[in-house]
């Protein structure tokens, strides 16, 4: 792997945007009938797809992995634990029955192509169970003093939500489909409204993890250690779980359950070079950027005129990995 | 002679047991103090209970001024701890580790300045850890990583050193070094407090606390008869203390 050879985080960086711009282009460029680059052709049709579908769709799958990887590598710092993952929460099983709810409540399958105003209710919706389902887990966690029982509470959390998602499919199978295509992972609702919030929530998550960098590398050395050093325990957890479930409920919302992406980044990342958080933090947001683009562009483009499900394709690339580290590192 | 540790009816309950039932101590500045006693008898507990970092009952005073007036980095410049068997921070280099000591005296958001990188290679010089500074702690055998923690914990230039078993997996020249890293500190004027369960090292102290079960049993000089005593006592006559080359060791009996 060509990453292995790059040591410091600066040319990282430098070479995920270069791939970042390469693959947008590759976004915009493959369409629906696999690769048309429509900016060849003249005529407000293509200009219309390109601008109004592909850019905000290639965009939006962008930032939704930064966020997935921003989220991740907070929570694997805050947890202490490298297989920690940003749904570690609850959050997207929370999301998944927000969208179940009101999938139940309009009647509606937005996957038919619906307005922008049911995206936007969609998103809402899953953005609030999201919330719901962290806010929950606080509770029964006491609040955040006790990293364990955080992680228990997720856990039960995870499983309840989940559960209870399965129970409204249950009952209500007409929205089975609709459901699907957001618990597989996709970017087919993405538009430019979703672009900017994902955009300004990027931002604000990232100037805020990044301010809290030092605490993150301090907790590596323990809870006691980090207190020894001056950290604030209290306000630095509220504040990164604050990041982390605003970014996981952001990305979730608008591109359904993606897999991986938040787990697999960071360990991209920490296998290529070894940073303070401070460079950790934006190098897996720009490598889950990456992974969720390339990932968007090779379902488009594999099947076409077919579309694999985003969130398949990761699951299966970021799995493969883990099992690749696994098998090199036997320890 | 100053005081740089005061404790008074120190309390400490953990999960429903009292581990610590009213201590009374006050050490002195410009020395080194070990605190040694069979397991679970509250020793880390109280150096824990000293250092701010577990609720407590009763009171703690450092350096004539009560704990709690210190602030979070105000204490954190005075007082510099090193954990027992710390893991994790695989993935940060060992200077990236060290420099985490340099928290406490950096602005929030600031960047490390030049007396950063100067504390920082003086202390890993000290420990002799600054030849893998590049290197990720998680590659490092156990003697090796310890030795770029107590650079850590030293990086914060503090006063007060607390220590927990800081020997763990050093060999013996490194236990040697790490004697007369703890004496240089006591020379600059600095206090240090460390938890041993090497008898024999904990001799080379100026004073030993002698814990057990959760009350301190002796405190007093190294080459007092007294503590001699109290040391073959709680560990219930299985040692004796004996005086070789010039020096203090604890043999076992039989």
């Amino acid at each position: 792997m060509t990453v292995s050879a790059v040591r410091s985080p600066a040319p990282l960086a430098l070479m995920l945007l270069g791939v970042t711009a390469l693959l947008c282009a590759g976004g915009v460029a493959v369409g629906s009938l696999g690769w048309e680059p429509l900016w060849s052709r003249a005529g407000d049709a293509s200009a219309a797809i390109l601008w109004d579908i592909r850019l905000p769709r290639t965009l939006g799958a962008w930032f939704a992995g930064a966020l997935l990887g921003l989220a991740g590598a907070v929570a694997q710092g805050l947890f202490r634990n490298p297989l920690a993952d940003p749904y570690l929460l609850g959050s997207a099983t929370g999301a998944a029955l927000g969208v179940a709810v009101l999938l139940v409540l309009i009647g509606v399958a937005p996957a038919a192509g619906s307005g922008w105003i049911e995206g936007l209710g969609l998103t809402g919706a899953a953005f609030a169970g999201a919330v719901a389902a962290v806010l929950v887990t606080l509770g029964l966690a006491k609040g955040v003093q006790h990293t364990l029982r955080l992680l228990l509470a997720g856990v039960v959390v995870g499983m309840v939500f989940g559960a209870l998602a399965a129970l409204v499919m249950f009952w209500v199978p007409d929205i089975m489909r609709a459901m699907q295509a957001f618990l597989l992972g996709t970017t087919g609702f993405l538009g430019w409204a979703s672009v900017g919030l994902l955009a300004t929530l990027f931002a604000i998550s990232l100037a805020v993890a990044v301010a809290f960098s030092r605490a993150l590398d301090a907790l590596a050395l323990g809870e006691t250690t980090a207190a020894s050093l001056g950290i604030a325990l209290g306000p630095v957890r509220v504040v990164l779980i604050g990041v982390m479930a605003l970014a996981t409920g952001a990305a979730v919302a608008q591109v359904g359950l993606v897999a991986f992406i938040g787990l697999v980044a960071p360990h991209l990342v920490r296998a290529a070079v070894k940073p303070t958080h401070r460079w950790l933090l934006p190098l897996a947001a720009l490598t889950g950027g990456v992974l969720l683009l390339a990932a968007d562009v090779l379902a488009r483009w594999l099947l076409a005129p077919q579309e694999l499900p985003v969130g398949v394709l990761t699951a299966v690339l970021g799995g493969g990995y883990l099992l690749w580290l696994m098998h090199r590192r036997p320890s | 002679m100053s005081v740089a540790l005061l404790a008074e009816g120190l309390r400490v309950t953990l999960g429903g047991a009292e581990v610590l039932r009213g201590i009374d101590l006050a050490l002195p500045a410009g020395r080194w103090t070990a605190i040694v006693g069979p397991n679970g008898a509250g020793k880390t507990t109280l150096l824990k209970a000293l250092a701010q970092l577990l609720p407590h009952r009763g009171r703690v005073q450092l350096l004539d001024r009560e704990a709690s007036a210190w602030g979070h980095r105000g204490r954190a410049r005075l007082l510099a701890w090193l954990g027992q068997n710390q893991g994790g921070a695989e993935d940060l280099l060992a200077r990236d580790v060290v420099m985490l000591g340099r928290l406490p005296h950096q602005p929030w958001l600031g960047a490390p300045g030049a007396a950063d990188g100067a504390a920082v290679e003086a202390a890993m010089r000290e420990t002799q850890c600054w030849d893998w500074r590049d290197r990720a702690l998680g590659s490092l055998s156990g003697g090796e990583r310890q030795r770029v923690l107590l650079a850590r914990a030293l990086a914060v230039q503090a006063p007060l050193l607390l220590m927990d078993e800081p020997l763990a997996n050093l060999d013996p020249p490194h236990q040697a070094d790490w004697l007369r890293i703890v004496r240089r500190h006591v020379e600059r004027g600095g206090t240090a407090l460390s938890v041993l369960h090497e008898i024999t090292m904990a001799l080379h102290a100026d004073e030993i606390v002698v814990m057990d079960a959760g009350r301190i049993v002796h405190q007093g000089r190294c080459a007092d008869g007294g503590t001699h005593a109290a040391l073959e006592s709680v560990f219930q006559r299985r040692i004796s203390v004996h005086s070789l080359a010039g020096q203090w060791v604890a043999l076992p009996n039989e």
